[in-house]
């Protein structure tokens, strides 16, 4: 058994390795609000979406492909009727169906026809402990207490849960009890994320940060949570960037193990590509999938490593992190082919961890997440 | 939980081990998972209904690889207990 023995080590053309997963944001449509959302600042509005036809098309290409895990995302994909014939159509072309929601548009009769067309798991947003900090976040009253009857109805069917909490610095004392919440409501999983600031986080830096103190205890929270409930609730821990002395990979690499799609068919190396200058996203299904994945210039302008600059292009590291994050580098270092700002080995790395700081140490108020109709 | 020879292990529910016709390989899809499973691997999983125990399973396994079963009982019981640990599978 070897994990992610299927992901590549190093950028090899003219024929990538197959991705693994797909993200496919259904909709940028969602009844909440969170000043961390992922989804860009510019949204896509209902009508530019695609229909179930087109999603149908895409799974199919996608399988094709050699996609094995899809992940149904938004926005808030309970905003689409279609929904679960969207389900159906992907476990049609046997492909793992992971549903990403808020749980806020579930009822009772929808459980049941997404758990008749076939889902295979759901990964729960939370976004805090209690109603009040829960829907302060989510800029939505009686979202917590929806969300909480979302939960007991997935337990009662069995249907596989993960928590997935994004953590801040509002929240990030609170992690015993979004653990100990997790175990409650029967999560198999738990993601503990500290927010990343891409998308509406952006504009939040100073609001959200957490601290160093914060994130060196969380650490400490997680690995005793972890110990203590092994075989009971499986802990995924993503720390704060700049506390570390060494990027991410960035969705594993750049054009190597998934990629994204959004509402209106732009397939994404990720989510936040196109904040990043110089670069043309083709739209699935008219141009299939498989050619994007292979031949775009897009997907190929910093795949592997034969892009890179110094210090990354002679280090050691650069077929284990792939430089980091290329939104991450453009949104610091105004060059997206820079070595992340994160790493120590980046020149940039003390303006970031001084900007970090300074954030964390701020008192802004959110700024929430627009809607769109 | 540590997996003994009278439990009956089994994938939870949400966990698929199927063949990838693209790679050419068998895996195991779970939540936020894909394990690409080995011969061996692909054998314990075979076994793993939730009616044997873990002692039938090393028992089947050593026959058919005609191994001996403390080898085969160290190995299965890695693996298992890796799946297990992870929530992936269960021993009751
Ligand atoms: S992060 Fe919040 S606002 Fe954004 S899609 Fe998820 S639930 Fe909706
Ligand atoms: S220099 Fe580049 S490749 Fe090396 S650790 Fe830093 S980001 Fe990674």
């Amino acid at each position: 058994m070897t994990e992610t023995a299927l992901a590549p080590s190093a950028a090899s053309r003219p024929a990538p390795p197959p991705p693994l997963a797909m993200l496919a944001e259904l909709t940028h449509r969602c009844p909440l609000a969170c000043p961390y959302c992922s989804n860009p600042l510019e949204l896509t509005r209902k009508a530019a979406e695609l229909d179930t036809t087109q999603w149908t098309e895409i799974f199919a290409q996608a399988a094709e492909l050699g996609v094995l895990q899809l992940h149904l995302s938004g926005g808030e994909p309970l905003s689409r009727r279609d929904l679960e014939p969207l389900v159906r159509a992907a476990r049609a072309v046997d492909l793992y169906v992971n549903l990403i929601t808020s749980g806020i548009g579930l009822t009772e009769r929808r459980l049941d026809a997404l758990e008749a067309a076939g889902l295979d798991h759901v990964q729960l947003s939370l976004q805090g402990v209690d109603a009040d900090s829960a829907d302060e976040i989510g800029g939505y009253r009686g979202g917590f207490v929806r969300k909480m009857q979302a939960a007991r109805w997935l337990a009662a069917r069995g249907i596989p849960l993960t928590l997935n909490a994004v953590m801040h610095r509002r929240n990030l004392d609170r992690l015993e009890a979004t653990i100990a919440l997790a175990v409650e409501m029967g999560a198999r999983r738990l993601e503990v994320a500290t927010v990343q600031f891409h998308g509406w986080a952006s504009l939040n830096r100073a609001a959200l940060m957490p601290t160093r103190a914060q994130s060196e205890r969380a650490a400490a929270v997680v690995r005793e949570a972890r110990a203590r409930l092994k075989g009971v609730l499986a802990i995924d821990y993503v720390p704060a960037d700049h506390h570390a002395d060494f990027p991410k990979a960035c969705m594993g690499g750049w054009g190597s193990t998934g990629l994204n799609v959004t509402p209106d068919g732009t397939v994404l190396p990720c989510h936040a590509a196109q904040t990043l200058p110089g670069l043309r996203f083709e739209r699935a299904p008219a141009t299939p999938l498989g050619r994007i994945w292979c031949d775009s210039p897009a997907f190929q302008a910093y795949r592997g490593t034969d892009w890179m600059q110094a210090p990354c292009r002679t280090c050691e590291r650069k077929t284990k992190d792939f430089g980091g994050c290329r939104c991450q580098a453009m949104a610091m270092t105004g060059d997206p082919a820079a070595t992340d700002p994160v790493c120590i080995r980046s020149p940039h790395r003390e303006a970031l961890t001084a900007r970090a700081e300074r954030d964390a140490g701020g008192t802004a108020a959110l700024v929430y997440r627009e809607g769109c109709g | 939980m540590s997996l003994a020879d009278h439990h009956r292990p089994r994938l939870l529910r949400g966990v698929r081990v199927k063949r990838d016709r693209v790679r050419g390989v068998d895996v195991l899809l779970a939540p936020e998972r894909v394990l690409r499973l080995d011969p061996v691997g692909c054998a314990i999983l075979a076994e793993t209904d939730g009616e044997r125990s873990f002692a039938d399973i090393v028992a089947a396994l050593a026959a058919r690889f005609d191994a001996p079963p403390a080898r085969i009982a160290a190995d299965a019981r890695t693996f298992l207990q890796t799946l297990i640990d992870r929530r992936i599978a269960e021993a009751r």
